[in-house]
């Protein structure tokens, strides 16, 4: 099993008053599997990538990825899975702006520690990318950057991908080719696909769709 | 994974070079200015060491006259033929036209082991050295000053001795002091014979010294230094200033860089020990730059220090400056430290920050209203620190404890201050522009507050230090005026000659009085005692700051004695409390005079009451009143008529003007350090307002949007950083004002012994402000120029995406 959330609870606190966004969240995720996750705007779908990546630490429940159980690790250890076995690609894209576009791309890679540039630079191919690898993020419009960070998390070949609405600013067709890249390393490598998505249209391309409302899943 | 992080983060200097220059040079200026100051201290220091054991003084117990008048050397015979074993030394001050020598006098058959300096010792024939003309040893330097002067034995040269002194044969020295037959004091050879008959029996006038380690200089010129290391450090701490924005912009600036690093794998503790590392890395260059100018600077100030400690204090600096490895270390380190100090705010708030939290740089550094009262009530401690070492505190130490609490409680201030000011204006202006440029130039205030700040501390030291020295230079033209009140000097080359001279010069002018002295212990310090003549001169023009009426005839009847005011501070003396004269007689005090430029006691008693004390001492030199008109005719006719060598004599505008110069020089240095630290301030508004500019377009372009040109726009960028500079040299004025009382009152009185009248000089605030003013719109016009001509679609920008 690559995820799997056990009566995952979240609350936040805002202005004074708890908001329990999460309430006793259950998902399972195995390898080669890809699954839609999809709510409305404010339902918290940001919020249990976040927790599936360590990035935040639950209230209550458990979760465990790649066989790490989240809830008892350290901040230490937590940054380690990220860089070894998690790949993010945010909702806000997170480039790093003084870096060029080719440095952003291998950048996760170089910090996991396996650059692999052919790998990187087909990438870069099937992206769109190889005529910008020189830019710098300011110099790209919303797309191009989003595509960019989807490469940056795809070329460290992590096991289980989160990806918060990657397609979001782009055109119907791009967005195609770039699920279809993402499903096709999913296939290739065993891996795992969690992804946030308001289009009925993707989630149904993916095996298994996960609808998150009231703060629990519904299949 | 670090070498990967590293180069990311590294990656915006790449694209900000501007912000790592003003950072490296911040920096760099500010260890610069510090170590220049460090490497003056420590050349002086190694001076007054090596001054220190001349002779051997820092090792050798001596045997001293208790009066501290030179002593017949039959004494010194008597001593060695009851079996001690001393070698006698005279020393004294040698003069002549404008130069002068410490002079040394040896014996080399009985002076003890190594008490000599090696070229001396191993100089040529003992013969040459002790017979007539005799031989002359001195550093190159000394000798290359003296050379051509008559009177004095053939020089020798030899490295490694003390500047300013000279060592001849006790024989050759006796007559160059004319001190024939008379001696200083004797060393004490280390392991006398045990059962020689005590000192009271045999010589009753003298007493043992034990070895000094340090000279009398190295006390006297402690303050001075301070004064040094005090600006020196002001200057540091207005280049932090720069180098703490610098850094803290660069943090703000990557926080989004920082929360992708994080999320996407980089432990928080590696990441912190990678931008610690990074500052560290950028300290070390700047470090070694700012080293590279302290030196300069030093070496450009360095002839004006020695100038000033050669007239204020008699002490000799050799000439180059020489970089010890304790001193560039020790820069390294106030670099790395300072770069440590700016950094750890930013360091420890990425450290408590939260994976998630926003990573939009917030306004730079935005001050919350609870951050300005935060400041505020930092800024009252320190201003109570302040008003408890005035009211308490003693000395030097507490001087500085006064002026560094006061200033960095004003600069603290100063924001809240603003603010409010800002916060007035926007409620009584009337329009929407205006509103906006009040509220928009408040919210700028947290970004511009350090720039400000920095500002604040140059103007007020500006105003401050200007103040004092204004004033010294006012009051010092007075009071020269009123010690000088003598036309002309002159000095006999013989007892005999002054005799005649005296005879000569009756009849030819109005009054001569004698400037007869003797220089021994007062009161547990070397002092001079001066006579004085009973003539009215004194009486219209001697600068007393205190006196019992009809002082002047008190001292004519031999009943009293007065003292220079810096005695009269050091002892806490009051009227009618006995002063020991050297030799054991005591004269009530009968009033205090001001005597600036002296770092010695002096005490003045009737000229009778001081020869028959002193029936030994020199009575060669006069002043004479007459018309000051005829003052060249009478030097011409001494010179023609009576014979007298011209560099005899010298006139009272000649002494005022060489006063005069030491004491410009005195203060050059303070002004020079003054002016490097104006421009520190300024680098620091020129930086802020253009790294401000870059982060100021999401403010900027909806204003623009909404219908206000670029150029009106860059106009009022211009107007702001000005109308915030003039609203600064407001608030430094009164600042300026305490600083310069401070200066004045307590940390010269501490330094120097002697306390100045305060003078203020608004016309020197105006051309201030106008510098400042000038500053500040040099500083904004680069960026205000190019906000007037950036393009829409970088405006634009700001809508299409809020990234
Ligand atoms: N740090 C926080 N503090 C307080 N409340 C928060 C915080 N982060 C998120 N929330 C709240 O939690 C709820 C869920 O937020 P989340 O970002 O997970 O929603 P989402 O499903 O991703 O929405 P969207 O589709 O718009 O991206 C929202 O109501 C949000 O306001
Ligand atoms: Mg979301």
């Amino acid at each position: 099993m690559l995820l799997s959330l056990e009566q995952v609870g979240k609350t936040y606190v805002s202005a004074g008053m708890p908001v329990e966004v999460l309430r006793g969240v259950d998902l399972c995720l195995g390898r080669g599997e890809t699954v839609a996750l999809t709510g409305e705007s404010g339902s918290g779908k940001s919020t249990l990538l976040h927790l599936c990546a360590g990035l935040d630490r639950a209230d209550r429940g458990h979760i465990e990825v790649a066989g790490h159980d989240l809830t008892a690790a350290n901040d230490a250890a937590l940054a380690a899975l990220r860089r070894t076995a998690v790949g993010l690609v945010f909702q806000q894209f997170n480039l790093i702006p003084s870096l060029n576009v080719a440095a952003n791309l291998a950048f996760q890679a170089r910090l996991a520690g396996h650059e692999d540039d052919a790998w990187i630079k087909a990438l870069a191919d099937r992206l769109g990318l190889s005529d910008l690898l020189g830019r710098y993020p300011e110099q790209l419009s919303g797309g191009q950057q989003q595509r960019v960070a989807i490469g940056r998390t795809l070329a460290a070949r992590p096991a289980l991908i989160l990806a918060d609405e990657p397609t979001g600013n782009l055109d119907e067709a791009t967005g195609d080719a770039v699920l279809d890249l993402m499903m096709e390393l999913v296939a290739e490598a065993g891996a795992g696909l969690l992804m946030v998505t308001h289009s009925p249209r993707l989630a149904a391309r993916l095996s298994r769709r996960v609808h998150l409302s009231g703060g629990r899943l519904a299949a | 994974m670090r070498r990967t992080a590293l180069s990311a983060l590294l990656s915006h200097w790449r694209r900000h070079p501007l912000q790592l220059v003003s950072l490296l040079l911040g920096l760099a200026l500010a260890t610069a200015l510090w170590s220049g100051v460090q490497a003056i201290n420590a050349e002086a220091r190694a001076s007054y060491d090596r001054a220190a054991q001349v002779l051997g003084q820092d090792r050798l117990e001596q045997l001293v006259p208790s009066d501290g008048q030179r002593f017949s050397q039959d004494v010194y015979v008597t001593l060695r033929r009851a079996g001690w074993i001393v070698s006698p030394v005279v020393e004294g001050r040698w003069f002549r036209a404008g130069h002068s020598v410490q002079v040394y006098g040896i014996d080399p058959f009985t002076a003890p082991q190594g008490t000599l300096p090696g070229a001396v010792q191993a100089g040529g024939g003992i013969v040459d050295f002790i017979t007539p003309p005799g031989q002359a040893y001195a550093a190159p330097q000394t000798v290359a000053d003296l050379a051509g002067q008559e009177g004095l034995p053939p020089l020798i040269a030899a490295e490694g001795m003390v500047p300013g002194i000279l060592f001849t044969d006790i024989g050759i020295a006796q007559d160059l002091l004319r001190a024939p037959g008379r001696i200083s004091r004797l060393l004490l050879a280390q392991g006398q014979p045990a059962n020689r008959p005590p000192l009271a029996q045999i010589a009753p006038g003298l007493e043992p010294r034990a070895p000094q380690e340090q000279a009398d200089v190295a006390q006297l010129t402690g303050s001075f230094h301070l004064n040094l290391t005090a600006f020196g450090f002001l200057s540091f701490a207005v280049g932090l200033f720069i180098v703490h924005s610098a850094i803290g912009l660069a943090f703000e600036q990557r926080r989004p860089m920082f929360r992708t690093l994080r999320a996407l794998g980089l432990p928080l503790r590696t990441l912190v020990g990678l931008l610690a590392a990074e500052v560290m890395i950028l300290a070390l260059i700047a470090g070694l730059v700012g080293i590279a100018l302290g030196y300069v600077i030093a070496a450009a100030l360095l002839p004006d220090v020695a100038a000033t400690l050669r007239g204020l204090y008699g002490a000799t600096l050799s000439g180059g400056l020489s970089l010890r490895p304790s001193w560039w270390l020790g820069g390294l380190a106030i670099a790395l430290a300072g770069a440590g100090v700016a950094a750890a705010q930013s360091l420890w708030r990425l450290w408590r920050l939260p994976l998630l939290a926003p990573a939009q740089p917030r306004a730079w550094a935005r001050a919350s209203a609870r951050g300005l009262l935060r400041q505020g009530g930092l800024a009252a401690v320190l201003a109570g620190v302040a008003v408890l070492a005035g009211v308490f505190g003693q000395g030097i130490v507490a001087g500085f404890v006064l002026l560094g609490a006061m200033l960095i409680s004003a600069a603290l201030a100063l924001p809240g201050a603003l603010a409010v000011v800002l916060a007035g204006a926007e409620r009584i202006s009337r329009g929407v522009l205006a509103q906006w440029f009040w509220a928009d130039t408040r919210q700028q205030l947290p970004g511009l507050s350090l720039a400000l700040m920095a500002l604040l501390l140059a103007l007020s030291a500006n105003i401050g230090v200007g103040t004092m020295v204004s004033s010294f230079r006012m009051t010092f033209t007075e009071w020269l005026d009123q010690r000088l009140p003598s036309e002309l000097y002159v000095t006999a080359r013989t007892e005999e000659e002054a005799a005649r001279l005296r005879d000569w010069l009756t009849p030819r002018s109005d009054a001569i009085l004698p400037i007869w002295k003797v220089e021994g212990p007062v009161l547990g310090q070397p002092a001079e005692i001066y006579g004085v003549a009973d003539h009215r001169t004194y009486a219209d023009n001697w600068p007393m700051l205190r006196a019992e009426p009809d002082v002047w005839q008190t001292l004519a009847r031999g009943e009293g004695a007065i003292v220079n005011e810096q005695l009269w501070r050091r002892e806490r003396l009051s009227l009618g409390d006995p002063v020991p004269l050297p030799g054991g007689v005591e004269r009530p005090l009968v009033g205090v005079y001001s005597d600036y430029g002296n770092p010695r006691g002096q005490v003045i008693v009737g000229l009778a009451d001081l020869v028959a004390q002193f029936p030994d001492l020199d009575r060669r030199r006069f002043a004479i009143r007459t018309d000051p008109a005829k003052v060249p005719e009478l030097r011409a006719a001494l010179v023609a008529d009576f014979g007298l060598p011209q560099d005899s004599m010298i006139d009272q505008v000649t002494v005022k003007q060489i006063s005069l110069m030491v004491f410009e020089r005195t203060f050059a240095v303070t002004a020079a350090l003054n002016v490097l630290t104006m421009g520190v301030a300024g680098l620091a508004m020129f930086t802020s307002l253009l790294t401000l500019s870059t982060m100021r377009l999401p403010q900027l372009a909806p204003v623009w949007a909404l219908g206000l040109t670029r150029g009106r726009l860059a106009r009022l960028e211009l107007g702001r950083a000005m109308m915030l500079a003039a609203l600064t040299m407001v608030l430094a004025i009164p600042v300026g004002l305490l600083l310069a009382w401070v200066l004045l009152a307590v940390v010269n009185v501490a330094a120097f012994g002697w306390r100045l009248p305060m003078h203020v000089f608004p016309g020197d605030w105006l051309w201030l402000g106008a510098l400042a003013l000038a500053a500040a719109g040099l500083a904004a016009a680069w960026p205000a120029w190019r906000l007037a001509r950036i393009q829409p679609t970088e405006l634009l920008k700001v809508f299409a995406d809020e990234r």
